[in-house]
């Protein structure tokens, strides 16, 4: 619980005065995402600490370097929660308390299997305090659920991997918990599987997780316990569901990139396409979770069979964790738009100095 | 870049850029006459008026497309226009610019029911995506008063809200893709028909950049299920803290209501003159909570929320019994911005937002303010998410009387400033509210919208004069405020 801010804005003085590259870390408990880049560690884990929190305004504000798993507990106390379901590396973390912070949550624009319902953290920001490469301590967004006041450099910071800006506050809208929990699964193949999910995603019932793999559908109702407790019913009923007991685990373990099909010694490929395309065509089992839209497969692959087919579902795949970190991980971008993102984080990053290259080479 | 090979733009009059756009635009879309360009002169913020220099309103993408880069290469300035509903003059043209309407842009061009999305070009209204879903049980969520004319271009621009935004979100949480034209005219895909992209989120910048950064040539949004049910209960109180009070009572038991609107006793008066749909007209505030969800959750949370209405001194609770009944009710809400137009020769229309904590505070304030002005303010607002649409009465006819209520207006978005706010919860900068702009970002920020404005448009004619104060004015601006800020607080990010 510090306030080093100060320190902060002279390291990104001092780098880019000396065309220096920075390489941002939290508790570094993602630090197998994007790209290798060098750069002179800076480290914000330290920055840390709930700024501002009234239940009552749904509204949290917190330091960068705050671990997710205090924020949690603070919002527990008062049954309210951060609505993405992100993944904590709470045993993952080297060293630092807690695991994952939100800093780092931002910045990679992580949320776990409610995605597709309750949002991601990049639809929850209010609010962002950063350091731009020139050192400038700059405030975007607000504390307030509605803002339209300049553009919104605060959400765009979701998934820039801190080549935007070095985070230093950030502002998060927060929700309820839901009163009732409810796991069920149903055994089914993977192309009736991704259509049935899609179509129970249609319907109006507390549906808030949908995930197919080896030949089960799981799907999570939460809500008031009465809406929970009367769709169960139906869905057993209709569809044949049985409700899953070893539920909540299961969804712990798919947040967390823990699944057995997620062998943290292969290569792990991540889908990111339109829900209701057909079964992938790649080595091995998928993984299908966010009722479509995400997929994972691990092992070795061709890539740019993997990109075509990315492609023609609408979206596009990532190496996301193992392999070759030196050479490109994301899907290629068209020219022009290469051109826009390089000018946007020069407009920011005029030195390039904040984790350049870690998004792609050539930015 | 480098599409500009002009250092020096070459001058092009009226009549040369007319003929230029006429050689594939048929002529009746081209309009230059004074006369047919009139209703253009403004947006919905009618008191912000200007005359282009031409209107035109192309069929395709590809006269898109060139119109932009006829505009690039003679820097000519370019405002979009979707339905000129914004309430910011945002749309208000430039003189010497060319308003590009995208009207004719109105195609809903396809609905997949089972990836629960709907493909549509820029001119399609709001509630038309909501019509034609329909059939699929499905609907768009964001809601804005002005849903029946205002366009979904429009609304990525303004990144628009509406009544049900604290439940469902805003546009920016409603669209997985949009396709936009650069200034120089090249055709750029943001976001996809997933969750996610790669590479940096433009979309995310993009969504509510007023028409500065791009123009929209197609929206690919997210449909939401219909709800089960859904249930309105309209409660009066006799104090505008009561009713706040009351507002926070029902986030703390765990409720996220649909939507939960307050109106203060100019409003609900005016409503019930107008449409006489039976609220208590002796309320000195009154909420109205919407709860949807399926059949028993709704039974339930209506339970809930009466019973803190009632412990928190409500003085009256109804419930809609029905869905016409509950249509009934809304419509006082909706109809309640022509109705104080009843009570008042003009009015203005604010938008600024709060903390919801200090809803009667604010409210409190304002009150004060308006009477050392001798002006009326009749409140109508989204209290779930605090935000505020104070509507200043005033007379036009009454010289210096429109000066005082832009005075009252800058006052009300100061102190929301001052109170840790927002100018703008979701009409927007535009034209109206950039002398506020310097009240709640600092120099270095601004600067700094600039820099990524020129990321998009370097030759600054897209939208020229909105959104955005030039530096140089920052200073003046800021020596005009009415609320002056507390003497130990720095601006951000101006270190000693």
């Amino acid at each position: 619980m510090s306030d080093i801010s100060g320190e902060l804005i002279d390291r990104v003085k001092f780098a880019q005065q000396h065309a220096q590259p920075l390489k941002i870390i939290g508790a570094n408990t993602k630090a197998f995402l994007g790209r290798d880049v060098s750069g002179q560690p800076v480290n914000v884990a330290a920055h840390s600490g709930i700024l501002e929190y009234q239940p009552v305004e749904l509204v949290l504000t917190a330091r960068a370097g705050t671990s997710l798993l205090e924020i949690q507990q603070t919002l527990a106390e008062q049954q309210q929660m951060l609505s993405f379901e992100p993944p904590l590396f709470s045993a993952s973390s080297s060293g630092s308390s807690g695991g994952a912070t939100l800093g780092g949550t931002l910045a990679a624009n992580l949320s776990g299997p409610c995605r597709p319902w309750s949002g991601s953290i990049r639809d929850m920001v209010l609010g962002v305090q950063l350091i731009n490469g020139r050192g400038e301590l700059l405030n975007f967004g607000g504390k307030v659920m509605k803002n339209v006041a300049g553009y919104d450099l605060a959400r765009t910071q979701a998934g820039a991997l801190g080549g935007l800006g070095l985070m230093t506050e950030i502002s998060l809208k927060v929700l309820p918990m839901p009163q009732l929990r409810l796991s069920l699964s149903l055994a089914i193949d993977e192309a009736a599987g991704i259509v049935l999910m899609n179509q129970l995603s249609a319907t109006a019932k507390p549906i808030d997780a949908a995930c197919w793999l080896d030949q089960r559908l799981h799907v999570r109702l939460s809500g008031s316990s009465a809406s929970v407790e009367q769709s169960a019913r139906a869905w057993q009923l209709d569809y044949g569901f049985a409700v899953d007991t070893a539920g909540q685990q299961f969804w712990r373990d798919l947040t967390e990139y823990q699944l057995p099909q997620m062998d943290s010694r292969q290569p792990l490929w991540r889908f990111s396409i339109n829900p209701t395309s057909a079964p992938l065509e790649v080595r091995g089992d998928c993984v299908i979770d966010w009722a479509g839209a995400q997929r994972w497969v691990s092992g070795e692959q061709e890539i740019e069979q993997l990109q075509q087919q990315a492609e023609k579902a609408g979206g596009s795949v990532a190496l996301w964790r193992g392999g070759d970190r030196s050479a490109e991980v994301n899907q290629p971008l068209p020219q022009a738009m290469q051109q826009l993102q390089q000018r946007l984080k020069h407009s920011l990053d005029p030195d390039n100095i904040l984790n350049p290259g870690r998004l792609y080479s050539w930015l | 870049m480098g599409r500009n090979p002009l250092a020096i733009p070459v001058k092009i009059s009226q009549s040369e850029l007319a003929a230029l756009f006429g050689e594939f635009i048929d002529p009746q879309y081209v309009i230059a006459d004074r006369e047919t360009q009139k209703p253009y002169e403004c947006d919905g913020l009618s008191m912000y008026c200007e005359m282009p220099l031409l209107v035109v309103l192309p069929e395709t993408l590809l006269q898109l497309q060139r119109v932009l880069r006829i505009c690039h290469s003679y820097s000519i300035p370019v405002v979009a226009r979707g339905a000129g509903t914004g309430l910011c003059a945002g749309a208000m043209p430039n003189a010497e610019g060319v308003v590009l309407s995208l009207a004719k842009f109105d195609r809903i061009l396809e609905i997949d029911p089972l990836a629960r999305t709907a493909k549509v070009q820029p001119g399609v209204t709001n509630l038309a995506i909501s019509e034609a879903a329909a059939k699929f049980s499905l609907y768009y969520g964001p809601d804005p008063s002005s849903q029946i004319a205002c366009t979904i271009g429009g609304n990525v621009a303004e990144n628009s809200g509406g009544v049900h935004c604290l439940k469902y979100g805003l546009t920016v949480h409603n669209i997985l893709r949009v396709t936009m034209l650069t200034v120089e005219g090249e055709l750029l895909t943001l976001g996809s028909q997933g969750l996610d992209s790669p590479g940096l989120d433009l979309m995310a910048l993009f969504t509510g950049s007023e028409g500065l950064l791009g123009i929209v040539t197609e929206v690919l949004v997210k449909l939401l299920p219909v709800p089960e049910k859904a249930q309105l209960i309209v409660a009066g109180f006799d104090s505008v803290s009561a009713a706040a009070n009351a507002v926070g009572e029902v986030i703390l038991q765990g409720i996220i209501p649909a939507g939960f609107e307050m109106m203060d006793t100019h409003a609900i008066v005016a409503a019930e003159a107008f449409v006489k749909v039976g609220y208590p007209v002796d309320a000195k505030a009154l909420l109205l909570c919407e709860l949807d969800g399926t059949a028993d959750e709704v039974e339930q949370s209506v339970q809930k929320v009466a019973s803190v209405f009632k412990r928190l001194g409500a003085t009256s609770i109804r419930i809609s019994e029905n869905e016409q009944e509950r249509a009934q009710l809304w419509r006082g809400r909706k109809s309640a911005f022509p109705a104080v137009g009843r009570i008042s020769p003009d009015y203005y229309c604010m938008d600024g937002t709060i903390p919801r904590g200090q809803l009667a505070n604010v409210l409190t304030k304002m009150q004060q303010r308006a009477d050392q002005l001798q002006l009326r303010v009749a409140n109508v607002f989204h209290a779930g998410d605090g935000n505020l649409h104070p509507l200043i009465l005033f007379d036009d006819s009454v010289p210096g009387e429109f000066a005082k209520a832009e005075q009252l207006g800058a006052w009300i978005l100061e102190y929301c400033v001052a109170v840790g706010g927002s100018i703008t919860g979701e009409h927007g900068v535009g034209v109206e509210k950039i002398r506020q702009m310097p009240i709640q970002f600092s120099d270095l920020e601004i600067q700094q919208f600039h820099r990524v404005k020129s990321a998009f448009d370097p030759l600054g004619t897209l939208n020229p004069g909105k959104g955005i104060p030039l530096l140089k004015n920052c200073q003046e601006y800021r020596a005009l405020r009415q609320i002056q800020p507390p003497k130990q607080q720095t601006v951000a990010g101006e270190k000693p």
